[in-house]
């Protein structure tokens, strides 16, 4: 059965002629720079080749070329929605390559952060999916009302919204104050209400529900086989989140839920989001009533002189978009030999062939929505 | 349930892909993750192996990259009798000091991480090793075991060129059609600036 699931499926035409379209890279939907070679036979899809690299600065190498340090801030630049798990991702490849401890107050706001980024970019995504079927503005500025609250949050924090540089190999750059945690505590107060808004514009839009209902299923099989990850994987109903499996930083002490779906077509997918959502809510309460006084960096670790003994390292985070993995090989020196970026957007779109087959041209802008991606991250 | 120590792995590799060899290469970091290298005849089979095993079950194969080792060479001083010439025109044989200096080739190699969705555990890491930098550059394609490897294989073709025997569709994926050299390896020297002239491909 295993490899049936390796044969590429064909769909045959019935008759007519078949058409080229080439979407992108400067289409609307494709959510930046992507391009897809689609044939097509009449609107129904018979082939699609995604192409990609038009945002290709060859990030890796950079990165080898400078310091441990240096890499950081490049690595807010491959996601840019998320640039705080990004840091953390990378951190904890460079922790677990050079032994490092970290505080326990910096795991807390570690957590604290990465959740209020994985709450931003669902937020984002279900906004991008609305605009992407029809609902022009209105609900995207929703999402973008509560996105613009925690990049608030974030400048006052680090002093960038976006590219926050935050985190460092062996805790963070700057601690939070007593009021930004009151601020915080403020925010999430507020947000379940705003994740009940956006369930009612999703369970009860009728359109909505047709449109994504059985639209680009993917299998639980072939969705494990092609290292599908993140809420795309669990929509497919397979239980694996790498902040239940790793029990990275202090996630072990936080009690939550996977959701998982059972259909794995787009509407299970959009739903994780927003069962995510709320589950990211939880986890928030706990960690900002939980959170202990003390440093937020290791005084004894070497920022600028760092130099791991020769070895390797491969460290992984559950990233909103999926598992974001760091790999890095030390020769003795103070730059990595090797640095490679595990990037679940890039690896997500293994099987978008597979998902748009014989569906709809139209369709293949909300399966595309679904799979949340960012050019950043694919083309690094 | 974790997974047994490397040591035991390689055993059972051995015993249950005939003809397999695999060496362990240990890891001097603290992170500790071993690795085993794989001999690229009995790639695929070993990687079915620890796909299909009953208790291992690795069927999420995450991680796929590419490591450029260049050649390096090693000198070393060696004391040789020969004859040396005085200023006054007279040879005589005498003890000399000379460098002697042995090329160490290079070669290319691919990494892949494992872990398993269904028990939960992992890590294995394989590695893959080709010839030489030059015109040995190929490794058995693992694709047809984990399809999660399609496009990280091509893109360990694309930017350091290793080529990847039965991968379904090798292409550049990152760098365009036409582009000719390897950017990821460690001799890579980027051209002068100028404008590209990109070849419209279909």
């Amino acid at each position: 059965m295993r490899d049936a699931l390796l044969d590429r499926p064909v769909y045959e035409p019935e008759e007519g002629e078949i058409m080229e379209v080439s979407m992108g890279p400067h289409h609307p939907s494709t959510h930046g720079v992507f391009r897809m070679d689609v044939k097509l036979e009449g609107e129904r899809v018979m082939k699609l080749k995604p192409v990609f690299g038009y945002l290709h600065r060859n990030h890796e190498k950079i990165a080898e070329h400078g310091a441990y340090l240096a890499a950081i801030p490049y690595t807010d630049r491959l996601d840019y929605l998320c640039s705080m798990t990004n840091n953390w991702g990378y951190v904890l490849a460079v922790e677990k390559l050079a032994g490092l401890q970290v505080p326990e107050r910096a795991e807390y706001l570690r957590v604290i952060v990465a959740e209020l980024t994985r709450f931003q970019n669902h937020a984002g995504l279900i906004g991008f999916l609305l605009q992407d079927m029809g609902a022009s503005g209105t609900p995207l500025m929703y999402a973008f009302r509560e996105r613009e609250k925690i990049l608030d949050l974030f400048e006052s924090l680090s002093g960038a919204r976006m590219m926050c540089n935050y985190m460092r190999f062996g805790g963070l750059r700057v601690d939070a104050t007593k009021e930004w945690l009151d601020e915080v505590r403020a925010l999430i107060a507020l947000l379940p209400g705003f994740v009940d808004e956006f369930e009612a514009l999703l369970r009860a839009n009728e359109i909505l529900m047709a449109r994504t209902q059985g639209t680009g299923v993917l299998p639980r099989e072939l969705a494990i086989n092609a290292s599908v990850t993140g809420p795309m994987l669990r929509a497919s109903g397979v239980n694996y989140d790498i902040r239940k499996v790793d029990h990275y930083g202090v996630y072990d002490r936080f009690s939550f839920k996977v959701p998982l779906g059972e259909h794995g077509d787009v509407y299970d997918r959009y739903m994780m989001r927003l069962l995510e959502m709320r589950e990211t809510v939880k986890i928030l309460e706990q960690a900002l009533k939980d959170i202990p006084e003390g440093p937020v960096m290791d005084p004894k670790v070497r920022l600028r002189g760092l130099r791991p003994k020769a070895g390797e390292a491969y460290g992984r985070i559950e990233s909103p978009k999926g598992e974001l993995g760091f790999f890095l090989i030390s020769d003795g020196t103070g730059n990595p030999y090797r640095y490679r970026v595990r990037p679940p957007c890039m690896i997500n779109l293994t099987i978008l062939e597979d998902m748009c087959l014989g569906h709809n041209i139209a369709d293949v802008v909300i399966i595309l929505g679904s799979v949340d991606i960012v050019l950043g991250e694919v083309d690094r | 349930m974790a997974l047994p120590p490397v040591e035991q792995i390689k055993a059972q590799i051995e015993a249950g892909v005939p003809g397999a060899s695999v060496t362990v290469i240990l890891n001097g970091s603290p992170s500790a993750q071993h690795s085993l290298l794989l001999d690229p005849a009995h790639a695929r089979a070993v990687a079915e192996l620890l796909r299909d095993h009953s208790e291992w079950r690795l069927d999420y194969c995450t991680l796929v990259t590419g490591v450029d080792w260049p050649d390096t060479e090693t000198s070393e001083k060696v004391k040789v009798r020969k004859f040396v010439k005085a200023a006054d025109g007279t040879e005589s044989e005498q003890e000399v000091d000379e460098v002697r200096k042995t090329k160490v080739p290079g070669y290319l190699e691919a990494v892949y991480h494992l872990f398993s969705m269904e028990k939960k555990h992992g890590q294995v890491v394989l590695r893959l090793r080709t010839g030489n930098r030059t015109d040995d550059t190929h490794v058995p394609s693992l694709t047809p075991v984990w399809r999660g490897a399609e496009f990280q294989e091509r893109e360990a073709f694309d930017l350091y060129g290793i080529v990847f025997d039965g991968h379904p569709d090798l292409r550049r994926i990152l760098m365009w059609d036409g582009f000719k050299d390897y950017p990821m390896r460690k001799d890579y020297v980027p051209p002068a600036d100028e404008i590209p002239v990109i070849e419209v491909h279909s």
